[in-house]
This record gives C-alpha cells, sequence and structure tokens, in this order.
C-alpha cells in the first residue's frame, strides 16, 4: 500500500493563540479576530502590533490574539490608540470596537481620531446591539428590532434612526480608508479580509486614518440560530447598511 | 545630581511645562481650559523642538486617554486642565492606577463649584488626594507653593511614576499658574527613557511573551489580589511623604495651610514672628501620601493647630485624622471667589493664639 499524502490546507494562524474562545455559538467575533490573526501573519506584523482592546464582548480579544494589548475604557480606544501611536510612532497600532463603544459613548473619540489622520486602524464590529450588556439598543439597532430597551421595536421618532458609521468617518479629511464589509458569507468574508488589508497597508505606509466596519450577527441577543442571523445580516441589514469602499485616498490622490 | 542653567522669570505655568521637558516629556495631550492654557501652548512649540509629540485633544476625555495609551508604551507623557476638566478625566485616572500606567497630570484648581469661576482655589482638595474616579486607588498628589517648587515637582513628579507605575497629579491654582517669578532651571542627569522596558507594550521583539496592559480581572480572586497588590504599594508610600516646616520648633500655634495658601500663611507667620508672637506654619508638599507622622510628633509637644484653605474645609480632615489622638485642629475658610491676602489671616490667627 502507498503512503497517502496529506496537504494541510488550513490552519490556525500563528497570530492567533490556540484556545477555545468565549464568545457564543455562531458569533462573528471569532471570524473577525481570525481574519486579523491571518493578516498580522501575512503582513508579518504581529511582533510591531500594538493593540487596543475596548469595553464589550470583544473585551478579551487580547486573549485570543498573540500581540502586545492595552485596555481602554468603554468608547475610548482611538484616543488610547492615538497615545499609543503617538508615543511610538514605528509600531502598527488597531482598536477592536463595538457599535455601543464606537457609535454611541465613544463617539467623539472616532470622528475627532478619523478626522486628525492618525495613523491606525479601526475594526467596528457592528452587531446592531450592546452584546455584553445583555443585548439593548445600540446606535445602529434597526428600526423596529426589539431589544431589552425597545420591547416595541425601535422607533425612529423616539429613538432616532441608526447611525451609518462608515459613511460619516469617510466623509472626515483624515481618512485614508473606509468600508463596510460583512461577516454573512464566504464571498463577504474574502471582501472583509481585502478590506481590512488595504486599510492596514494605509497605515504601514502612513497615508492616514484606516477604518472597516464589519456588519456582524449576535444571535444570542438577536434570539435567533446562527443561519438565521446570517440571513437577517443579508436580508435587513446590508440594505440599510450597503456594503463597500466609501473612501479610498490611493484613487483620489491622498489625504493632507 | 543636577546640571543648572540660567535663571528665567516664568509663570508658574510655564515653569511645570518647562519641569516637564526636562524630566525628558515626550507626549502631552491638551484641551484649552483657564487657568492653565499657557501649559499646553508652551508644549505645543517646545515638545516638538525636543522631538516628541503634542496633540490638542477633542476633551478632557480624550486627552486623559491619550494619556493612557502613551504611558502604557512606557513613554512619558502627561496632561493638564482645571478643574472641572480634572472631573473629565477621572475615568481615565483610575485606570491608568488600575493597570498600573505612568504618568503625569497638572490640575490648575480654579473655583468651583459647577462653573465657578477662572480664580484660584483649593477646592478640588478630595478630588485630587482621594483618588476621585472609581474604585479603590490613590496616586501622589504635590501640592508645589512657588515657581521654583512648581519646576522641581514637576522633574520629581515623572520620578515617582516611574519608579512606582503610577499616575501623579500636581495640585496648583490659578496664583501659582499666573504668577510670575525668577527660577533656576536645572537639567536632571540620567533619566532611564526607557524605564518601562520590563513592563510597557512596546512590540513583541525578539520573540518575548505578548503584554497586557488591563485593569479587568474577572478570574475568581484575581481582582482581591489586584487590590492587594495595590493597596501594598499604597502603603510603601508612606515614608515618601514632604512637608516644609517653617518656624515650628518653638511654636505654640501652628498654621497648617497648602500651595499657594500656603505661601501666603507664610508671610502671616513672618509678621508674627516679627512682633515675637510664637507661630509657625507646617506645609505639607505631599499631599498624598499625607506627612501625618510629621504632624502628629508637632501635636505631641503640645502645639495648637489652626488649618487655613482656600476652600471649605478639606485638608482639615486630613489634618485631624494624623494628629486626632493627641490634638484638634481649628479651621479657617477662604472662600472661593475671594482673593486672599496674609493682612486677612491675621485676625484669625491672632484669635486662635488668645485661644478666643
Ligand atoms: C463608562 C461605561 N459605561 C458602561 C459600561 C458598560 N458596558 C460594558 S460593555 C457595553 C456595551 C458593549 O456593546 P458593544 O460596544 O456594542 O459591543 P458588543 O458587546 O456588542 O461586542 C457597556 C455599555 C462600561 N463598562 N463603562
Ligand atoms: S452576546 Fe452577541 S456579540 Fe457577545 S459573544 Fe454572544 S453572540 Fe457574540
Amino acid at each position: 500500500m502507498s503512503e497517502m499524502k496529506e496537504k494541510l490546507v488550513f490552519d490556525r494562524p500563528e497570530s492567533v493563540i490556540d484556545r477555545p474562545t468565549h464568545y457564543c455559538p455562531g458569533c462573528h467575533h471569532g471570524i473577525a479576530h481570525r481574519l486579523i490573526g491571518e493578516l498580522l501573519d501575512e503582513m508579518d506584523l504581529a511582533e510591531k502590533t500594538l493593540m487596543v482592546t475596548s469595553i464589550g464582548c470583544s473585551v478579551f480579544l487580547y486573549n485570543y490574539l498573540n500581540a502586545d494589548a492595552v485596555e481602554a475604557p468603554h468608547g475610548r480606544a482611538p484616543a488610547v490608540a492615538t497615545g499609543v501611536k503617538r508615543a511610538r510612532p514605528d509600531k502598527f497600532v488597531f482598536t477592536y470596537q463595538g457599535d455601543g463603544d464606537l457609535a454611541s459613548i465613544g463617539m467623539a473619540e472616532i470622528m475627532h481620531a478619523a478626522n486628525r489622520g492618525e495613523k491606525m486602524c479601526v475594526v467596528f464590529v457592528n452587531n446592531t446591539v450592546y452584546g455584553m450588556t445583555g443585548g439593548q439598543m445600540a446606535p445602529t439597532t434597526m428600526i423596529g428590532q426589539i431589544t431589552t430597551t425597545t420591547p416595541a421595536g425601535r422607533c425612529q421618532t423616539h429613538e432616532g434612526a441608526p447611525i451609518r458609521m462608515t459613511e460619516i468617518i469617510a466623509s472626515l479629511g483624515g481618512t485614508a480608508f473606509a468600508a463596510r464589509a460583512a461577516l454573512n458569507t464566504v464571498p463577504n468574508i474574502k471582501k472583509a479580509k481585502k478590506y481590512l488589508k488595504k486599510a492596514f497597508e494605509f497605515q504601514l505606509n502612513g497615508t492616514g486614518f484606516g477604518f472597516v466596519e464589519l456588519l456582524s450577527g449576535c444571535p444570542t441577543n438577536w434570539k435567533m440560530t446562527p443561519l438565521k442571523a446570517n440571513e437577517r445580516i443579508k436580508d435587513e441589514m446590508i440594505p440599510y447598511f450597503p456594503l463597500g469602499i466609501y473612501k479610498d485616498v490611493s484613487e483620489e490622490g491622498g489625504v493632507c | 545630581m543636577s546640571k543648572k542653567t540660567e535663571r528665567i522669570f516664568v509663570k508658574g505655568n510655564e515653569a511645570i511645562a518647562r519641569g516637564a521637558l526636562a524630566a525628558k516629556c515626550k507626549c502631552f495631550f491638551g484641551y484649552p481650559i483657564t487657568p492653565q492654557n499657557d501649559i499646553p501652548e508652551f508644549m505645543s512649540s517646545e515638545i516638538i523642538k525636543a522631538g516628541g509629540d503634542f496633540v490638542q485633544a477633542e476633551s478632557e476625555v480624550a486627552a486623559a486617554n491619550m494619556l493612557l495609551g502613551a504611558g502604557a508604551t512606557g513613554v512619558r507623557a502627561m496632561t493638564s486642565s482645571s478643574s472641572p476638566g480634572i472631573a473629565l478625566k477621572q475615568e481615565a485616572i483610575s485606570y491608568m492606577a488600575g493597570s498600573e500606567v505612568p504618568a503625569v497630570i497638572v490640575n490648575m484648581n480654579r473655583g468651583g463649584p459647577g462653573l465657578g469661576d477662572i480664580g484660584p482655589a483649593q477646592g478640588d482638595y478630595y478630588q485630587s488626594t482621594r483618588g476621585g474616579g472609581h474604585g479603590d486607588y490613590r496616586h501622589f498628589t504635590l501640592g508645589p507653593g512657588t515657581v521654583q517648587e512648581a519646576y522641581d515637582l514637576t522633574i520629581k513628579a515623572f520620578d515617582i511614576a516611574f519608579t512606582h507605575r503610577t499616575p501623579v497629579l500636581i495640585l496648583g491654582d490659578a496664583i501659582l499658574g499666573q504668577m510670575k517669578e525668577p527660577i533656576t532651571p536645572w537639567e536632571p542627569e540620567n533619566i532611564d527613557e526607557e524605564a518601562g522596558r520590563d513592563w510597557a507594550i512596546t512590540g513583541r521583539t525578539d520573540g518575548r511573551e505578548k503584554r497586557l496592559i488591563k485593569s479587568l480581572f474577572l478570574e475568581e480572586g484575581a481582582l482581591a489580589e489586584q487590590n492587594r497588590h495595590l493597596q501594598a504599594k499604597y502603603d510603601s508610600w508612606k515614608d515618601l511623604t514632604e512637608a516644609e516646616q517653617f518656624e515650628t520648633e518653638d511654636a505654640d500655634l501652628i498654621i497648617c495651610a497648602y500651595g499657594s495658601i500656603g505661601r501666603i500663611a507664610k508671610s502671616a507667620v513672618r509678621k508674627f514672628r516679627k512682633d515675637g508672637k510664637k507661630v509657625g506654619l507646617f506645609r505639607p508638599i505631599t499631599l498624598y501620601p499625607f506627612p501625618s507622622d510629621e504632624l502628629k510628633a508637632l501635636a505631641e509637644q503640645g502645639k495648637r493647630f489652626l488649618t487655613i484653605e482656600h476652600n471649605l474645609g478639606q485638608m482639615l480632615d486630613d489634618v485631624r485624622l494624623a494628629i486626632r489622638t493627641v490634638a484638634d485642629s481649628d479651621f479657617y475658610p477662604i472662600y472661593p471667589g475671594n482673593l486672599p491676602t496674609p493682612d486677612e489671616l491675621e485676625e484669625p490667627i491672632l484669635k486662635c493664639l488668645e485661644g478666643k
């Protein structure tokens, strides 16, 4: 009998630590972590990376990626990252933030870090709820969506409309790259990685601020199966939060 | 060891900024608020010339968090503000204490509560010495009384911050910040600019283990252990107190006052001494840790005490705690909003001396 040669086609990226995550089944945080881990490997960044984690389900990002990290107060990751990058301009710096963190309490910090054109990247996980605190309304919660603080569904006249962050960030002077992807299908995940890579490159070549929004599922707080959650992203979220690149200065001739 | 330079004539605010540069401060994060604007204004050009970086943040909240980020990388960094701005910084200060990030914060105390005024006051003594933010933490609080001392203590603040991995707060007021005096700047020698090499986040170079700067401790028993560790650190500061004693030796009455009021009280004490009256001054320089032992030693000699503050009685608590088993202290408040003079202090001191 001849020996069968096996070829390894899928493995854990080196930058991703070999340990089970605390995320709920079907949660997309794990996918986002993996994409970052793959890029840290492929772009040989792990050793020069300083991560800024935020407050939300993903605060434990630092347990899963093998890079130095500092924990920021709720919403303040872009300010903390500004301090990190200004102090160590030769390092690779990114924040990883949820929608409550980034688009509500941290609205000032994200807007100004982008506007100053801080040479850093922001990974923005939009799952339309406050995950960690138990599923309250977030600034991105959809009209009609039931959460623990909008039991009758979000109402535009009472709670306002869901905020489209990528569009806002793309409008600011210091933003070099802003894009929105989704983590609900394989093609969308591939695109998400492409966008992240671009944002990373814009930091590495000193162009400016890179922002990638990832539409993600929170099956637990949506009270759905992971499959249904993926469908919801397609049917409800993507029509309101259209995917694509909103700003790419390499096509426009640079930021000043 | 120090290299002295020529005398210069500067405001307290500028002295602090120059002291920070002498201490090799490399990042400054500011936000406008009177009466401390000279600090960020000076830094906006001078720290850049010194090879550092300056950011005018979008708020005091952001400035303090930038400080947290820079400090976490082991770089010498600083922010300054005044009373309401310090209130906004306190969440981040608590995080810095919890995750043991060294940094220097300046508070040029103005009148409160609320928007108050932009004049001098000492109403932030509690805010500045009790942690002020959430959780059980402490940090050094230094209270300079002269422009030279503002310069000297800023250099010392960076030393303390990096020796003990802690935020350090310098508490001045509008008098100190805006007053011009001649000072002799000096350059400390042998500053270890990579003092954070054992703990700071600098990238996982040379294949070392990754590092985390964090204050979240969810595992069973972990937070209690962290609090025990922090408390032991704070306890170890007990011997690092500093205070000025002026004419205390044979004094019957000791005036306890800090910062600008300590200096004004000193003028009053001099006047009383000229009249042959046995009054002395005890001026705490480290407001936290408070120089309790030195004060208690004076109480044990049978001396009486009068605490004078530019507030309605805050350091008074620390004075009373220090001497509580032996003596008590009278109190004279200067109301925030009023500008104190040495003359104003004569009557209350005299009353106290005569036991009225
Ligand atoms: C100042 C402050 N306010 C509130 C909280 C409580 N808190 C913790 S996580 C969180 C929301 C996280 O939601 P999101 O940013 O959407 O991230 P997710 O958990 O969904 O990933 C809140 C409000 C806090 N830690 N600090
Ligand atoms: S609560 Fe939602 S966001 Fe948090 S881990 Fe569970 S699925 Fe993920």
